[in-house]
């Protein structure tokens, strides 16, 4: 096969002006604007492409388009690329995939010689014993493993997102979704039309014949001149749920991709015919291309496939081909016609090029061998839709069954025609897509209570009254009177899955997975149905018997990239946030939170807090503004403690349980007021928590009169810790007497700081000092903070962050929901089963616990490793003596700068709970060390005079 | 992606709703007996067919709300009476 440039075509695609230089497997090569990297090297008299994935079989162009499996390179850092469509850049460094050492002399070829032994299930059958030696086999086979090189220090690139509603979207820019798009535009519907290739027009961007052109041109004018939105080189990946639509964009400006997420109200499948490979012995071999193959390489970039070509024809794209071969100067030595019940039996040659071509006994020489077989339907949204397409024996090709009423196919999945037919199923299936997405429209904003009232009826659902497309005759090719290749992504031959069928492996769905055909690159679009026909055959049976697998989504293979593009998720900061990037933050991310972590030294931190005074920006704490005269009822039904008899101006801690009594969150709630509460949270259980207590007053206590407003952001929240924190306060705190009798401990004020009225102040101490927490109205948070700074500079204030406050409250024992609580931890096991009161009438997981109560739980307890220098990991297992027997775990762990040594918080079996009970811990280093159960909590200051203070 | 019909909002995507699970009772939880507590926790009908279920329009409304949907079909209609909104936990 000698593939070389043609003069000029009608209909090419290239731009002969614009030569662009690239490089393939390291050697200088040009070609076009316009050229796809395989049309160019093609071109260039490049034959082979790949080596096939098992037998590394040389390959070159099948088909010539996206699906081409023997077409994927690298090119620069970006693996399994598609040749046959991606188009050339000048600077390109494209590199053939699968090879080794070179593409022309592959060592694994030898895998050829031995292939009767690498049939289907060989790896599963030879490396499956003995079992120890999987891995050894493993590093071996890896490097057999096809595909690209990923190279771990490409740079990100932007990958975008994009959300969009359209009325109709299109998959698929032939001549029939063409005009279903401008069809449903016409009637007023935002249309979405989205093609696979790089140009709209479908089959008739390679047509030669005029009336094709004239109809291409017209065709093409008409959506310039509409209001639809085109989107080339882009895919509909996946039809889900209510016509939620993946697509991705592969040519924005500025986005390596962009994955559009569309909720369409109607979709029109439209993605025309693929060409199905006909399987005989050789039909992998370079020189054997698919009849489109042939006809785009010559109408789209001016490539002449080869000298002297047989033509298996069994339809009309055959037959075109045969007359395109023969205008542009290809001999047509013989044509074979299908349609007659004569079939081509081999393609012969040398390891890397067609010589010859049997069929019928006749030996024909040639270097190119053009196949025209059949199609296959790619009824992929179809079948995401739930629908279970038809096998027609008659047309050869499976048809849509009874898809859902908004999604409609057109084109030549929905059946054939004259270009003027398809055209007309086309504009009429668009007509229908714009009415029942009317329809769909009316019915979405008439369930919307707070938009505009709709007017007028809810339009009918049209019935579907479309002219159906005929179907013609096409004899049913899949396998000559020889064997050949079914998937040319995988390496699997109509042998294999014979043998599959012979070992059991007899429905369609065991014997994809067992020999891996239609799994490869093409995912199915190629190989699918050849490999239904073979199993078939091998049963005895029909196609329509057999059946056929599911496409499932995606379409077409999508990139890691497109998937995880850009992040749509917020990112929260308070508003003291720019104070703490001046003042040297370390940061660390709490949820959607950037919070301090420290500024620096947390030690220092935590020593200057002990001796003198901190601020922490606690504002991520969840804050719930309760309002109402049932509060007290709620709080009683929400914490497992009592809240009837808090007075006005205190406050209380509370621990609050799930239904089946495992610790949900904690916190202090505070009496602003008569019927005014202010209930916190933990920072990550803010969200949580709100929709907990919505629950609660929505659906089991409706008429409790209680108004619960998050107010997290609406204050930053400053905790002041330390003994010189009531100094520091007074200062900048108007109208409230701080004096220890005035205002106690768990006690709450209302104040103006700084001058700013409105705040909230109460007094409580998660890290085990005096300390004030100080809830300021959110614009006046930083105000706030940088008069505390100024005010305290004598006392030696400075900021703690998350890290400091972490240490001080492990010296003081206090647990963290989610951090010492998992969820299986039941309310008793954090010992405050005093807070837990079993004789309320009702509370969240009141039966649960009660029936806990009389059991013996896992509890959370203070440990001091006996070596005061060893600091066990966090979730280092507490185990039995020299065993592995689990018996619990360090759950928090820190050097204690107060103590000087290691103190952890840790769960343990309740035969392990008491104070003075020797522990092994079992360190991530495999080391085992004795630690000791405190009888406290509390590692330091377990009376707690230091916040009563 | 679901559309789930938010009472006040209209068709939401699902993710934008907290899914609640299937709507069952609470028991007293003065006579509740362990089995009964443990149903309400833990079973579930599950049926391929109707199955009344509740939602949070959690990037919404902030309602809670009752609705039922077909698990076979995800085709979705009011519950049979509306106003109803004793629901499950989530």
């Amino acid at each position: 096969m000698t593939m070389s440039r043609l003069e000029a075509q009608p209909t090419e695609v290239i731009d002969r002006s614009t030569t662009q230089r690239f490089r393939w497997n390291g050697k200088r090569f040009s070609g076009f604007e316009g050229d796809t990297i395989a049309s160019a090297l093609a071109a260039a008299g490049e034959h082979v492409f790949s080596r096939s994935m098992k037998y590394h079989r040389p390959r070159g162009i099948l088909t010539a388009d996206y699906w081409d499996p023997n077409l994927l390179v690298q090119v620069g850092d970006d693996p399994n690329v598609r040749a046959g469509h991606r188009l050339l850049e000048a600077g390109m460094d494209v590199q053939a995939q699968n090879v080794w050492p070179s593409l022309r002399h592959d060592i694994k070829a030898a895998n050829g010689l031995v292939s009767r032994f690498l049939t289907a299930g060989f790896y599963y059958k030879t490396f499956m014993r003995p079992q120890k030696l999987w891995p050894a086999y493993e590093r071996v086979l890896a490097t057999f493993a096809p595909g690209g090189k990923v190279d771990p220090d490409t740079p990100h690139r932007y990958h975008d997102k994009r959300y969009t509603h359209p009325d109709v979207v299109v998959a698929g820019a032939g001549p029939a979704g063409i005009e279903a798009a401008l069809a449903a535009a016409a009637a007023g519907a935002r249309v979405l039309l989205v093609e696979h290739e790089h140009a709209v027009g479908g089959h008739l961007r390679y047509a030669h014949p005029e009336p094709a052109r004239a109809a291409l041109s017209e065709l093409r004018a008409a959506l310039d001149a509409s209001d639809v939105e085109v989107l080339t080189d882009s895919t509909v990946t996946g039809r889900y749920e209510d016509n939620w639509l993946g697509i991705v964009q592969r040519n924005h400006p500025i986005a390596v991709e962009r994955l559009i997420k569309a909720r369409a109200k109607v979709l029109v499948v439209a993605p025309g015919l693929i060409e199905r490979p006909f399987v005989f012995s050789g039909n992998d071999r370079p020189g054997v291309i698919t009849s489109g193959a042939a006809r785009r390489l010559i109408n789209l970039w001016g490539v002449k496939p080869g000298e002297r070509a047989v033509v298996f024809t069994a339809n009309s794209d055959g037959d075109a081909a045969a007359a395109d071969l023969d205008r542009v100067g290809v001999e047509v030595a013989a044509v074979i016609d299908g349609r007659d019940g004569r079939r081509v039996s081999a393609a012969q040659g040398s390891s890397k090029a067609l010589e010859a071509v049997l069929a019928g006994g006749t030996r024909t020489e040639a270097d190119l061998l053009v196949v025209a077989a059949g199609w296959t339907a790619p009824t992929s949204l179809l079948n995401m839709s739930g629908d279970r397409p038809v096998y027609d024996p008659n047309a050869a090709r499976f048809f849509p069954s009874d898809p859902p009423g908004n999604v409609l196919a057109t084109g030549g999945l929905a059946g054939d025609g004259s270009l003027d037919e398809l055209r007309a199923h086309g504009a009429a299936t668009g007509q229908l897509a714009a009415e029942r997405a009317a329809a769909v429209a009316h019915r979405y904003q008439a369930r919307t209570a707070r938009a505009l009232p709709v007017t007028g009826d809810e339009p009918a659902w049209v019935a579907d009254l479309r002219v159906p497309l005929r179907r013609t005759h096409h004899p049913e090719l899949h396998r000559s009177d020889t064997h050949g290749m079914i998937d040319f992504s995988e390496d699997v031959g109509s042998k294999d899955l014979v043998a599959a069928a012979r070992e059991g492996y007899d429905s369609v769905e065991l014997a994809k997975r067992y020999t891996t055909a239609t799994m490869g690159s093409a995912q199915g679009k190629l190989e699918t149905v050849n490999t239904v026909a073979a199993i078939a055959e091998a049963r005895g049976e029909t196609i329509a018997q057999v059946g056929t697998t599911v496409w499932r989504p995606p379409y077409a293979p999508l990139t890691l990239g497109a998937l995880a593009g850009r992040v749509f998720e917020p990112v929260r900061v308070s508003s003291i946030h720019p104070w703490h990037e001046a003042n040297g933050v370390r940061t660390i991310l709490a949820g959607q939170w950037i919070r301090p972590d420290h500024y620096g030294d947390p030690a220092a931190e935590v020593r200057n807090v002990r001796a003198n005074v901190g601020l922490i920006d606690v504002t991520p704490l969840g804050k719930l503004d309760l309002r109402g005269p049932d509060i007290p009822k709620l709080l009683n039904l929400l914490y497992t403690n009592k809240w009837s008899k808090l007075p006005v101006g205190k406050v209380r801690y509370g621990m609050m349980c799930a239904e089946d009594g495992v610790v949900l969150d904690d916190g202090v709630t505070g009496r602003l007021g008569e019927d005014h509460y202010l209930m916190t949270t933990t920072s990550s259980g803010a969200a949580g928590v709100w929709e907990w207590v919505e629950n609660w007053l929505q659906t089991e206590r409706p008429h409790w009169r209680v108004h619960v407003t998050p107010v997290t952001t609406a204050y930053s929240s400053i905790n002041v810790a330390g003994p010189k924190s009531r100094e520091l306060v007074s200062r900048v705190v108007e109208g409230v007497d701080l004096s220890p009798e005035a205002f106690k401990y768990m006690e709450v004020r209302t104040a103006t700081v700084a001058g700013v009225a409105g705040c909230f102040m109460w007094r409580i101490g998660f890290t085990g000092e005096l300390s004030f927490e100080l809830h300021v109205p959110a614009g006046h948070g930083m105000h706030v903070w940088e008069a505390l700074m100024e005010a305290g500079a004598d006392l030696g204030v400075g900021p703690f962050g998350l890290e400091g406050q972490r240490i001080m409250r492990l010296e003081k024992g206090h647990f963290i929901v989610g951090q010492d609580t998992d969820g299986l931890t039941l309310g008793p096991s954090t010992g405050l089963s005093p807070l837990i009161k079993l004789d309320k009438d009702d509370f969240a997981g009141l039966p649960e616990l009660a029936w806990a109560a009389d059991r013996k739980l896992p509890m959370i307890v203070a440990i001091q490793p006996d070596d005061p220098n060893v600091v066990p990991e966090e979730a280092a297992q507490i185990v039995r003596g020299d065993t592995n027997e689990i018996l619990g775990r360090i759950t928090s762990s820190r050097m204690s700068p107060m103590l000087g040594r290691a103190i952890c918080l840790g769960q343990v079996e309740p035969e392990l709970a008491a104070g003075g009970t020797k522990v092994t811990v079992l360190l991530v280093s495999g080391e085992r060390i004795s630690a000791t159960v405190m009888d406290h909590h509390a590692h330091f200051d377990p009376d707690g005079e230091r916040l009563r203070g | 992606m679901l559309l789930v019909p938010c009472p006040n909002c209209g068709p939401r995507n699902s993710a934008d709703l907290r899914y609640g699970g299937e709507s069952h009772a609470r028991p007293d939880p003065a006579t509740a007996a362990p089995l009964q507590w443990r149903g309400y926790l833990y079973l579930r009908d599950n049926p391929a067919g109707w199955l009344r279920e509740t939602w949070y329009c959690r990037s919404g409304c902030r309602r809670w709300f009752t609705l039922e949907r077909n698990t076979a079909t995800n085709e979705f209609r009011d519950p049979p009476q509306p106003g109803d909104k004793r629901g499950a936990k989530a």
